[in-house]
């Protein structure tokens, strides 16, 4: 028996044509005053430019951005949450690594 | 008809075209496939009411007679509408309310093009603002067409059927009379008719790609832009829209 929300429910289950997820995008926009692009959310597009154009929809209602970047979810390689210990706890102990013991020029600018 | 008169008219257009397409493309709000097109058509729709409120607003200054796009918009029955029969059409399929997007975005933008070259600067005003978003209603509405036209065999028949139900509207953009004609000579918008051939040549470039065939006809229902002969569905719509005010009426917040 057909589920009341499918797409098909006049079509036996056999028979019924098989349901293609868009892949998932990640989204980077750039702001009005920032210099970089940051991660704002995930969404789901056919291919690449239909995802630059729902970015622009869904993340860019309110005059967020003047540069959106999409990339495909599977082509992200992440460190995995398992190895936070051996990656990241390492440098916990380590301050002098942080600049802060220097004093920074002015015509250095932003950095 | 003086000029003022033709100048209303003209404007009524104008405000009821987005009035009434961006009501329907409202409707899809919460309902659509996705959660990316929902958002899409419900940014498309506050577009296209938004410039209602510019069109209309203007039409009331012109018409002298202290009402406002408000008024225009909530108090006026069926007859004094003047959209054209495609903005009425109801929304079907999502590939059906795709094409009549398509079918009057791509009139759209090719319209307020030439408006924003306006005698009238008020009109070159609200027509440069309008037409940066149209410009991508177009732009999204055209990629749409194309990936349904030319996608699955399903959507490519229900892509198909649109173009067929939808096409005896198409003609009533395009048609001049004693209004269009007054605002052609005093330099104000271009006659309809002369944007045909451009959007002949985009849409017939729209549909190769989509795969789709264009219907070999050019019968054209005609009586929305003129108010003589609304289609059934304008009535239902309006029910919608002007509920409130005709429930409670003057409300206000």
């Amino acid at each position: 028996m057909s589920s009341p929300n499918s797409a098909y429910p006049d079509i036996p289950e056999a028979t019924k044509p098989k349901r293609h997820e868009w892949p998932l995008w990640e989204v980077f926009i750039r702001g009005q005053h920032g210099m970089s692009h940051r991660h704002v959310g995930s969404l789901h597009a056919p291919d690449a430019e239909m995802a630059v154009k729902n970015a622009r929809d869904v993340y860019t209602r309110r005059n967020e951005g003047v540069s959106i970047w999409v990339v495909e979810a599977r082509h992200i390689a992440a460190s995995s949450p398992s190895d936070k210990g051996p990656l990241y706890e390492p440098s916990e102990s380590k301050v002098y690594r942080h600049p802060t013991f220097f004093d920074i020029p002015d015509e250095v600018g932003a950095m | 008809m003086t000029h003022e008169e033709a100048f209303f008219e003209f404007l009524c257009r104008m405000g009821d075209n987005p009035l009434i397409l961006g009501h329907r493309v409202s409707e899809w709000c919460g309902l659509a496939p996705v959660l990316e097109e929902d958002i899409a058509l419900a940014n498309t729709a506050l577009d296209l009411i938004g410039q209602t409120q510019m069109w209309l607003g203007l039409a009331g200054e012109v018409e002298g007679a202290g009402r406002s796009a408000d008024d225009l918009a909530m108090l006026r029955d069926v007859w004094d509408f003047r959209n054209v029969l495609l903005a009425e059409q109801p929304n079907g399929d999502f590939g059906q309310t795709m094409m009549r997007q398509y079918l009057f975005d791509q009139f759209h933008v090719l319209l307020l093009h030439k408006l924003a070259a306006s005698s009238d600067e008020r009109v070159a005003a609200i027509a440069a603002k309008a037409v940066k978003e149209v410009a991508y209603h177009v732009e999204r509405s055209r990629d749409t067409v194309i990936g349904l036209g030319d996608g699955t065999s399903e959507s490519h028949l229900r892509m198909q059927a649109a173009l067929d139900l939808l096409w005896p509207y198409v003609g009533e953009m395009f048609t001049d009379d004693a209004v269009s004609t007054q605002m052609a000579e005093a330099g104000i918008a271009p006659d309809p008719s002369t944007l045909r051939a451009d959007w002949d040549a985009l849409v017939q470039a729209t549909m190769a790609e989509a795969t789709l065939v264009i219907p070999d006809s050019l019968f054209a229902h005609a009586g929305g832009k003129t108010g003589t002969r609304h289609t059934e569905h304008l009535g239902h719509l309006l029910t919608q829209m002007q509920w409130l005010q005709r429930a409670y009426p003057g409300a206000t917040w």
